[in-house]
């Protein structure tokens, strides 16, 4: 669907983006993850054709990124906003028509739009009398009006509340499983693991880790896992397994050496206690995200 | 392309249907028919109250030979100057002009008045004075009076363009009010429309629909949809005054000073023969500039205004547009505004003070072809008759400065509506040009 090779992107002083390469899948879900500054908003605006990079290809569909491509990209930038005189309607139909659809097919599509988010008392509405929750959906409609097949989203719940990023969430899913491919850049982990198939950790203008989100959290599992048991715990055995956390009364996490399974633990445990619960803990991915970035710096 | 068009459709309709727009649109026009009015009003009026002046007249020379004209009425009476001075204050109007008998030695001419006289009047009342007494003077020395007034030499310089269309009545008169006219017009409209496009950039940056617009189309058509849709503006705002201030004044003209008109044509004939020097006066001046902007080539000329006002707003605006840009909000335009207002400000002054007195010096030429001085000091010198070669290259400069400035201002933009929360110097924007797409 989308492959980015090798960009780089120089402003006077600062290299924004050093050789950076990504893949994204056709229907894919991907999360574009990193610290404020890395580099994801200028990604991204390559991918827009706002800006153009120095050096390296973008290729969209196998073809190399040209302004017919403008067309088949949604783009919800973090910065966004919207004509405070305009109304509603009348924005939304100006975006649709810059994007290429005509008018009587753009009104037919905010129409359908604004019925499914629940806005249809909104067409004649200023900006000024929505609340910032209210603008960022209409931000929202306008950015998938005309049926992308990618849509780039930086930040999108933000300003949300809770029930919105709910409805939000489910939009974005749906189109998902219609097919489109979604580029996800955000802060927000607990909605990277909720949605995301895969994701690319920026840094500091490089790309420091990307791939599946289940291999990721894989390759990152490091035989540790959490016990919850009655009983004396024995002594840590060289070989077996090391005690990670210092035992409560009831609750241990220990880590399992290289080559011995969970089974061998067992085994060895069931004399001495009863063992009520018995969990891996599988890193989240915050906890990689966190472990990446200050570990390089 | 389409784009562009969708862009200069929107930021043309959002602005003439603002209620600012329609109010302006109706209330200059309303304006320049309510000073037509106004005047137009004030000389029918005028001609009703006329100032009555009692003539006492102890020198016996004038007696009854005070001619009235449209604002003053001769009574030449016999009452004694006590008496009328009492009068006049009882009725709290009226004027006593009080001639003592010794006026040819040495006496002084006295006007008693409960209010102050106009200055017209007291300027008519010298005049015929001073022409009496030395008619009378001449007399007492031999000489007739019709005599002198054959021999008198009447000269008005009247003055002749040559050119090829053969000779041109032109008046300097006339030439200058045009040419002001058009010069302040550009002068103001390159502001009023510039700071709307400049306000336009900063309303897109501001509010952060800018990110959302240039994923769909470049920057630099989002620019020049901005200029051109809102140079529109400025154009049907121009057509709308003209047309209805034209169409109403025709209108309100006819209605309101047809009678006034026949009455002057009927007092000028009447008086043909005995017409005073101060009434072809108060006739002259309008009359002539009216026949001299007659003779002046208007639609050349307002050809011309188009093209500079075009010319002048597109490579003004494009600068606007980039300062808009390159700033966060309004208050920050102050220290780029400057090297903008300064060319500008600059022909205007010197419009005024030099140009229209030396149209055709070296100053003159150069600041009519430089692009950024041109669409002022071209129009103020076009009225005296400037040559064709050198409205031809001013306006192939003023061309070539829409272009290099457009660049400009476009590799600025591009960079600027993308940069927020930075301090922006002029070594920044230096710097931006050379920065790669």
């Amino acid at each position: 669907m989308l492959s980015i090779k090798n960009i780089v992107k120089q402003y006077a002083q600062h290299r924004a983006l050093d050789g950076v390469s990504l893949e994204v899948e056709k229907g894919s879900i991907f999360g574009l993850l990193g610290p404020n500054g890395a580099g994801k908003t200028s990604l991204i605006r390559i991918i827009n054709q706002i800006t153009a990079p120095d050096q390296g290809e973008v290729y969209f569909n196998g073809e190399k990124l040209n302004p017919d491509h403008i067309s088949k990209i949604g783009y919800l930038p973090e910065e966004r906003g919207l004509y405070k005189k305009m109304t509603i309607g009348e924005q939304a139909l100006y975006l649709a028509q810059l994007k290429g659809l005509s008018r009587s097919e753009a009104i037919k599509r905010i129409k359908y739009w604004f019925e499914k988010m629940d806005m249809q008392t909104w067409w004649d509405k200023k900006v000024e009398d929505l609340s910032k929750g209210m603008q960022q959906k209409v931000q929202f409609v306008a950015t998938v009006l005309h049926e992308p097949e990618l849509i780039i989203l930086d930040e999108p719940f933000s300003g949300f509340d809770p029930v919105n990023a709910e409805i939000v969430t489910q939009e974005i899913l749906e189109l998902n499983r219609k097919g489109t491919t979604i580029i996800f850049s955000t802060h927000r982990m607990e909605s990277v693991e909720q949605l995301c198939d895969s994701i690319a950790l920026i840094n500091r203008s490089h790309k420091i880790l990307d791939g599946k989100v289940k291999d990721i959290k894989n390759s990152y599992r490091d035989n540790t896992f959490h016990l919850n048991y009655s009983g004396a715990f024995p002594a840590e055995k060289a070989g077996l397994f090391s005690i990670v956390k210092p035992a409560d009364s009831e609750n241990v996490t220990v880590k399992i050496a290289a080559g011995k399974t969970p089974n061998d633990l067992l085994s060895y445990l069931l004399p001495s206690i009863q063992i009520l619960e018995l969990k891996e803990q599988v890193p989240s991915i915050n906890d990689i995200f966190i472990q990446k970035v200050t570990q390089l710096s | 392309m389409n784009k562009i068009l969708l862009i200069i459709q929107r930021e043309y309709l959002s602005r003439v249907k603002k209620k600012s727009f329609l109010v302006m649109t109706f209330l200059v026009p309303a304006l320049i028919i309510g000073m037509y009015g106004l005047i137009a009003f004030l000389t029918v009026k005028g001609g009703d109250k006329k100032a009555q002046v009692k003539v006492i007249d102890e020198s016996g020379i004038f007696a009854g030979n005070f001619k009235n004209n449209s604002s003053v009425n001769y009574i030449t009476t016999k009452e004694s100057l006590d008496a009328a001075k009492k009068e006049a204050t009882e009725s709290g109007e009226g004027f006593v002009l009080y001639i003592p008998a010794n006026i040819e030695s040495d006496g002084k001419i006295e006007l008693f008045s409960t209010k102050k006289a106009g200055l017209s009047a007291v300027s008519n009342m010298e005049k015929q004075i001073n022409d009496l007494l030395r008619n009378k003077q001449l007399k007492d020395a031999g000489i007739d009076p019709a005599t002198l007034k054959e021999i008198d030499p009447d000269v008005n310089i009247d003055s002749i363009e040559l050119s090829e269309e053969g000779e041109k009545d032109s008046s300097a008169g006339a030439a200058y009010a045009i040419g002001f006219a058009a010069a302040i017009l550009i002068y103001i409209s390159l502001f009023i429309y510039g700071a709307q496009v400049m306000r336009g950039v900063i309303e897109e940056k501001t509010s952060r629909i800018v990110e959302v617009v240039i994923s769909s189309v470049k920057p630099f058509q989002l620019m020049m949809g901005k200029i051109i849709g809102v140079g529109l503006v400025g154009l049907t705002q121009f057509i709308l005054w003209i047309v209805l201030s034209t169409t109403l004044t025709g209108a309100a003209g006819k209605l309101l000073l047809k009678d006034k008109i026949d009455q002057v044509k009927t007092e000028v004939s009447v008086n043909e023969a005995g017409k005073t020097i101060e009434q072809v006066n108060a006739e002259g001046p309008a009359a002539k500039i009216l026949n001299a902007i007659q003779t002046l080539n208007l639609p050349y000329i307002l050809g011309c205004f188009l093209v500079f006002f075009l010319g002048g707003y597109l490579i003004y605006s494009a600068l606007f547009a980039a300062i808009g840009a390159a700033v966060d909000n309004e208050t920050e335009t102050q220290q780029f505004m400057f090297p903008i207002t300064m060319p500008l400000l600059f022909t205007y002054i010197m419009s005024f003070s030099f140009i229209v007195n030396n149209p055709d010096s070296t100053l003159s030429f150069w600041l009519s072809i430089i692009p950024f001085t041109s669409p002022i000091a071209m129009m103020v010198r076009l009225p005296f008759g400037v040559p064709a070669w050198e409205v031809a290259l001013s306006m192939v400069l003023l061309i070539a400065g829409f272009l290099f400035t457009t660049w400009l201002a476009a590799r600025i933009y591009r960079v600027g509506i993308l940069m927020y929360g930075k301090k922006v110097s002029f070594k920044e924007l230096a710097k931006w040009l050379t920065y790669k797409e």
